[in-house]
C-alpha cells in the first residue's frame, strides 16, 4: 500500500486547452503497437463485443446446421459424433464465448462512462482479460476445426469424459480451454469489483449507480467465487484423463455425481451472471424512451443481488433425477420457486415504467419491452422446473431446450441488440438504421418465437435433447419443421443487425452527444468519448445528473463542467465504496506489451499441456514469469509518493 | 397423431399422480404470459393526456405499489405449487410397500439389460430392450450404473432416474392398462443416445407369468442342417458378446439372445424384428447404427443365411 497522496487536486472548468494536454496524455499509440499495447476501457471493450458477435454468428451456423439435420425424421446430413461435437461446441460458444463475453464489453466500454471515471480501475489487468478470451476462443474452435471439439455436452458430464469412453483429445482440449478461459473471467470480475467500489465519481453513492453496474457487480462477485472452482474441476478433469488420479471415474474409481456438484454449483450461479447485466441494460435502456425514471430503482437493485444469492441454493435442480434424497430435493425445489420474486421485481418494474411513462418508439425501445415477454416466457417455464416431479418429466427433453433458449435468447441477446441501438452513437458516433432496425426487430421477434414456441409441445410430446435423429411416427416431424423454419427466420434477422452496423459504422447519420435525451454520464461526452472520457471529474449529486432539472429531485445539481482537471500525467481519483467520496488520487498506467505478452505465454503453456509437451511448457512458464516480472517493474512514473514531493 | 413419450397422458400410476400438477404450471404458466402479453401492450397504448414535448422527461408516479401488489399476487399460485410439489414428491417417491416385481436393470452403451430374480437361481433370467410387467403390480427398479450415466425414463408411466456408475438408484412404475409403454434413454451418453429405445410391454398376471415361465427355458436344439450350421457360427462368433442359454454361447457383453424372437424389436427399437432387419443388423450393426459396440461382421451369404435360420428359432 502506498500513503494517500497529499497533493490537492486542481479544480478548474473544462476546456479546449484542458482537453488537449488530456488527449496528448491518454491516447493510445497508432498502428499495430497501440493494437497491440492499448489499454482504454473502450478500445477492449469494442473488442470483446465485436468478437463476440463474431463468435454469435458461429454458433448460429452450427445451430443451422443442426436444425437442417433435425428438420425432419432419420436425416442423415450429420453423423451422430458430428452432431454431438456440432450440439456440444454450440453451447459452449453461446454460453461461455458470447454471451458472458458480449456483456463483458458492454461492461467495459460504458462503465466508466456511466461511473464518471476515466478508466476501469486496473487497465491492463483488463486487457489480460480480454486477449485470454481471445486466446481462450481460438484454442477452443482450432480444436474443434480439427475435429477434437467437445463432443460431452457444455455440462462435460463424466464418465462419458474419461478416456475410457472419449479417448480423443476432445475433452482435453474443452478442459484446458475452459481454465485458460476462466483466467479471463476471473481476472475481469476482479476488475469489475474493484472498480464498482472505487472509482465511481465524486458523490456517486451506492443508492445511485446504474442498474447496469448493479448487475455486472453482482455477476462479477459470483464469478469470482465460482469460476475458479469450476476451472480447478476442470484441472481434475483433466488429473483424471491423463494422470490416471480417480475424481470422478465411479466403480469405485472416484465419484461422478461429484462432477456434476462442482459444476451445477458453478453454472447456475453462471446462468445468472450472463443474464444480470443483459437486465441492467433494459433497467437502463427502457426508461430512457419511456422518458421517465425507472419505477423502483431500489427493489430492482436489491433484486438483482437477492437473484444471486439465491441463485447460489439452486443448482441441484439440474440434478433432481440423479437418486438424492427426496429431502433434499425438496430444499432445492423451495429455493427455485422463491426465486420467482426478485425475478418478478425487475419484470414489474419495466411494466410500470412503460405505464407510467411516455413511451417513444424506437428499435432499441422495441428490443427492451419485448425482453419483458421473452422473460416471462423462459421463467414461468423454468418455475415449472423447480417442482421436482414435473421436472423428472421435463427434464431432459426439448422443453427445457425451450426454455433455455428463452433464457438465453430473450434476456440476453434481445437485450444485447437492444443495447447495441441504443449505445452503439455514443461509441461510435452515429446512429443505427432505424428502418432497417424495425425490420431487424420484426423479423428476429417472429422467427425466435416461430423457432422456440413450439419447441415447448416438442418437449411435452417426450422429444429427448441431445439426439442426432428421431424415428418418423413420434408426433415430432411438424413441429421441429416449424422450429428448423423460424430458426432461418431467426437468423436472417441477426444477420440483416450485422449488416446494420456495418453500415451504419460508417455511413450513419451523425448522433451528437445525446441523441436519445439520456438520464446518465455517458450522454455527457462526446460521441464518440475521448481517451480521457471527462475532461474534469464530474461531481454527481443525483441518480439522473442529466435529468435534474425535469425532475428536481435533489436541492443540489452535479457539476459535469467543472471539477478535479487530474492533467498532471495519467491519472485518476479513486473514492470509497459507500458514499463516493474523494480518497485519493490513482496512477493510471499507460500502454503496455504486458497483457499481451503473458496472453502469449499462457497459450504456449496451454498447448504444451495438451500435448503434454516439457520443454514447451517450461519455456512457456519462463516467458509467462518474464512477462509478469516486466508488468510488475516499478515504474518512476507510477510512484505517487514521490509525485507528492513535488507539490 | 401418435407421440409414444407423450407425457401429457399417463397409463401408470406414478405418472398420473404428477399429471394434474403439471397441468396446473402450465396453465398458471400460460396466464402469466398472456397477463403480461396484455399489460406491455396496455402500458403501451393506454390514453395519455396529450402535451407539448412528447420527450420531455415527467417524474411521474412512484409506481412502487405496482411491484409490491404483483409480489403478493405471486405469492399464492407459488405457495399451491410449493404445497402440491411436496405432497406429489411423497407420493410419487417411493412404490407403495406391497409385494412388488423387483427388476434389476442395467443400461450400457445403447441398449438395456434387464434382469429378473426369482426365489431360486434357476428361476433368474436376462433379458434386453423390452421390460414385461404385470398390469396393476408395482414395479420397483433397480438402477445400476455399467458405463456411463444414462437416465431410465418411461414417459406414460414414469419420470426419470439416472444410472450411475457407483451406486444404485431406485425407481417404480404400475401401469394400470395394458398395453406397449415406449421408453428412451433421457441422459446423453455418446454416440447413439438418439439409438436406445426399450419398451415396456403391460399385460395381465396370467400372461405375464406364461412370459416369464418361456423366458426361463432354454434354447432349443437346432432342427435342421441350416440351423446347426448357425448355431456353430453364433457359437464361434457371437459367443463372444452374447448370451444363449443352452448352448456355448455365454458372455454377457451384450444382449441375451436366448428368446431374442419374443421381441417385438430389435436394436434397442431401431429396427422391427423380422427377417430381413435382422439379417441386415446381424451383418452390417455400424451401417444401421454408426458407433454402436457391434462390429459388421462380414459374413458370406450362406453363412448369414444360416445365422438368420438359428437366430429365428429363437422364440
Amino acid at each position: 500500500m502506498t500513503a494517500p497522496i497529499l497533493r490537492t487536486p486542481q479544480i478548474g472548468d473544462d476546456n479546449p486547452i484542458l482537453r488537449a494536454r488530456l488527449h496528448a496524455i491518454w491516447e493510445t499509440a497508432p498502428g499495430w503497437r497501440g493494437f497491440l499495447s492499448s489499454v482504454d476501457h473502450k478500445e477492449i471493450g469494442l473488442r470483446y463485443i465485436v468478437t463476440a458477435f463474431i463468435l454469435l454468428a458461429c454458433g448460429g451456423i452450427e445451430a443451422l446446421i443442426m436444425r437442417l439435420q433435425l428438420a425432419g425424421p432419420e436425416r442423415r446430413l450429420l453423423s451422430p459424433e458430428q452432431y454431438n461435437q456440432l450440439f456440444s461446441t454450440h453451447g459452449m460458444t453461446m454460453i461461455f464465448l458470447y454471451a458472458a463475453p458480449v456483456l463483458s464489453g458492454f461492461s467495459n466500454y460504458l462503465w466508466p462512462l456511466l461511473l464518471g471515471a476515466r478508466d476501469m480501475a486496473f487497465p491492463r489487468l483488463n486487457a489480460l482479460s480480454y486477449w485470454l478470451y481471445l486466446a481462450s476462443a481460438l484454442f477452443l474452435y482450432g480444436g474443434f476445426l480439427a475435429g477434437a471439439g467437445p463432443n460431452d455436452g457444455w455440462f462435460n458430464y463424466v464418465p462419458y469424459a474419461l478416456t475410457d469412453y472419449n479417448p480423443g483429445y476432445n475433452q482435453d482440449v474443452y478442459a484446458l480451454g475452459m481454465i485458460l478461459l476462466g483466467a479471463s473471467t476471473s481476472v475481469g470480475a476482479a476488475n469489475f469489483i474493484v472498480t464498482a467500489m472505487k472509482m465511481r465519481a465524486p458523490g456517486m453513492s451506492v443508492n445511485r449507480i446504474p442498474i447496469m453496474v448493479w448487475g455486472t457487480l453482482t455477476a462479477s462477485a459470483a464469478n469470482l467465487l465460482v469460476v475458479p472452482s469450476v476451472s480447478l474441476a476442470f484441472f481434475l478433469l483433466w488429473l483424471d484423463r491423463r494422470f490416471g488420479t480417480h475424481f470422478f471415474g465411479g466403480m469405485g474409481d472416484g465419484q461422478p455425481l461429484l462432477w456434476q456438484h462442482l459444476f451445477w454449483l458453478f453454472g447456475h450461479p453462471w446462468v445468472y451472471a450472463v443474464v444480470l447485466p443483459a437486465m441492467g441494460m433494459v433497467s437502463d435502456g427502457l426508461p430512457v424512451f419511456c422518458r421517465r425514471p425507472l419505477v423502483g430503482y431500489t427493489l430492482v437493485a436489491l433484486g438483482t443481488v437477492a437473484t444471486m444469492i439465491l441463485g447460489f441454493g439452486v443448482w441441484v435442480h439440474h440434478m433432481f433425477a440423479t437418486g438424492l434424497p427426496a429431502l433434499s430435493l425438496a430444499f432445492f425445489s423451495g429455493a427455485s420457486f422463491a426465486i420467482t420474486f426478485p425475478s418478478m421485481i425487475a419484470l414489474v418494474a419495466w411494466v410500470a415504467t412503460i405505464w407510467l411513462g411516455r413511451p417513444v418508439i424506437t428499435t432499441a425501445f422495441l428490443f427492451f419491452a419485448s425482453t419483458i415477454l421473452l422473460f416471462v416466457i423462459g421463467g414461468v417455464s423454468g418455475i415449472m422446473t423447480a417442482s421436482v416431479p414435473v421436472d423428472l418429466q421435463l427434464t431432459d427433453t426439448y422443453f427445457i431446450v425451450a426454455h433455455l433458449h428463452y433464457t438465453l435468447i430473450g434476456i440476453n441477446l434481445f437485450p444485447v441488440v437492444g443495447a447495441t441501438f441504443f449505445w452503439f452513437p455514443k461509441m461510435t458516433g452515429r446512429l443505427m438504421d432505424e428502418r432497417l432496425g424495425r425490420w431487424t426487430f420484426w423479423i428476429m421477434f417472429a422467427g425466435f418465437n416461430i423457432a422456440f414456441l413450439p419447441m415447448h409441445l416438442t418437449g411435452l410430446l417426450g422429444m429427448p435433447r441431445r439426439i442426432y435423429t428421431y424415428p418418423a411416427h413420434m408426433g415430432w416431424d411438424t413441429l421441429n419443421l416449424v422450429t428448423t423454419l423460424g430458426s432461418f427466420i431467426l437468423a436472417s434477422g441477426v444477420l440483416l443487425f450485422f449488416i446494420n452496423v456495418a453500415r451504419s459504422w460508417r455511413g450513419g447519420a451523425e448522433a451528437g452527444p445525446d441523441p436519445w435525451g439520456g438520464p446518465t454520464l455517458e450522454w455527457a461526452v462526446p460521441s464518440p468519448p475521448p481517451p480521457y472520457n471527462f475532461a474534469v471529474i464530474p461531481t454527481i449529486a443525483s441518480r439522473h445528473p442529466l435529468w435534474e432539472e425535469a425532475l428536481d429531485e435533489e436541492r443540489a445539481r452535479s457539476s459535469l463542467t467543472r471539477g478535479m482537471m487530474l492533467d498532471e500525467g495519467k491519472e485518476t481519483i479513486a473514492t470509497t465504496p459507500m458514499d463516493a467520496e474523494p480518497e485519493r488520487l490513482v496512477k493510471m498506467p499507460g500502454d503496455s506489451y504486458a497483457p499481451f505478452a503473458l496472453t502469449l505465454a499462457s497459450l504456449l503453456l496451454t498447448v504444451s499441456l495438451l500435448f503434454q509437451q516439457r520443454v514447451a511448457g517450461t519455456i512457456a512458464l519462463a516467458a509467462a514469469g518474464a512477462a509478469l516480472l516486466f508488468w510488475l517493474w516499478p515504474r518512476r512514473v507510477m510512484l505517487e509518493r514521490a509525485e507528492a514531493r513535488h507539490d | 397423431m401418435s407421440a409414444p413419450l407423450n407425457y401429457l397422458s399417463a397409463a401408470g400410476a406414478r405418472a398420473q399422480a404428477v399429471l394434474p400438477l403439471t397441468w396446473f404450471l402450465l396453465i398458471v404458466a400460460t396466464a402469466s404470459c398472456l397477463l403480461f402479453a396484455y399489460a406491455i401492450l396496455a402500458a403501451l397504448l393506454r390514453r395519455r393526456p396529450p402535451t407539448e414535448d412528447p420527450r420531455a422527461i415527467v417524474r411521474g408516479g412512484n409506481g412502487v405499489h405496482i411491484i409490491n401488489l404483483s409480489l403478493i399476487a405471486t405469492a399464492i399460485p407459488l405457495a399451491i405449487a410449493l404445497v402440491w410439489t411436496m405432497v406429489a414428491i411423497a407420493d410419487t417417491g417411493l412404490p407403495p410397500i406391497t409385494r412388488s416385481l423387483v427388476l434389476d436393470i442395467t443400461p450400457h452403451q445403447w441398449w438395456w439389460e434387464v434382469r429378473y430374480e426369482g426365489p431360486r437361481p434357476s428361476d433368474s433370467f436376462l433379458t434386453a430392450n423390452e421390460i414385461h410387467i404385470p398390469v396393476g403390480v408395482p414395479v420397483l427398479v433397480k438402477l445400476h450404473g455399467a458405463d456411463v450415466i444414462h437416465s431410465f425414463w418411461i414417459p406414460q408411466l414414469s419420470g426419470k432416474t439416472d444410472s450411475i456408475p457407483g451406486q444404485i438408484n431406485k425407481s417404480w412404475m404400475r401401469a394400470d392398462k395394458p398395453g406397449r409403454y415406449r421408453g428412451a434413454c433421457a441422459e446423453f451418453c455418446g454416440a447413439q443416445h438418439a439409438r436406445m429405445g426399450f419398451e415396456v410391454v403391460a399385460e395381465p398376471m396370467a400372461a405375464f407369468a406364461r412370459w416369464r415361465q418361456r423366458q426361463l427355458q432354454t434354447a432349443p436344439p437346432p432342427a435342421s442342417d441350416l440351423q446347426a450350421k448357425g448355431l456353430a457360427v453364433v457359437q464361434y462368433r457371437c459367443a463372444l458378446c452374447h448370451s444363449v442359454r443352452g448352448t456355448d454361447a455365454g458372455s454377457n457383453a451384450g444382449p441375451d439372445l436366448t428368446h431374442l424372437m419374443s421381441r417385438a424389436t430389435i436394436a434397442a427399437t431401431l429396427l422391427p424384428n423380422n427377417r430381413g432387419a435382422l439379417a441386415g443388423w446381424v451383418q452390417s450393426p455400424q451401417g444401421v447404427k454408426p458407433g454402436a459396440l457391434m462390429p459388421d461382421q462380414h459374413l458370406s451369404a450362406d453363412e448369414l443365411n444360416a445365422v438368420t435360420a438359428y437366430l429365428e428359432t429363437l422364440r
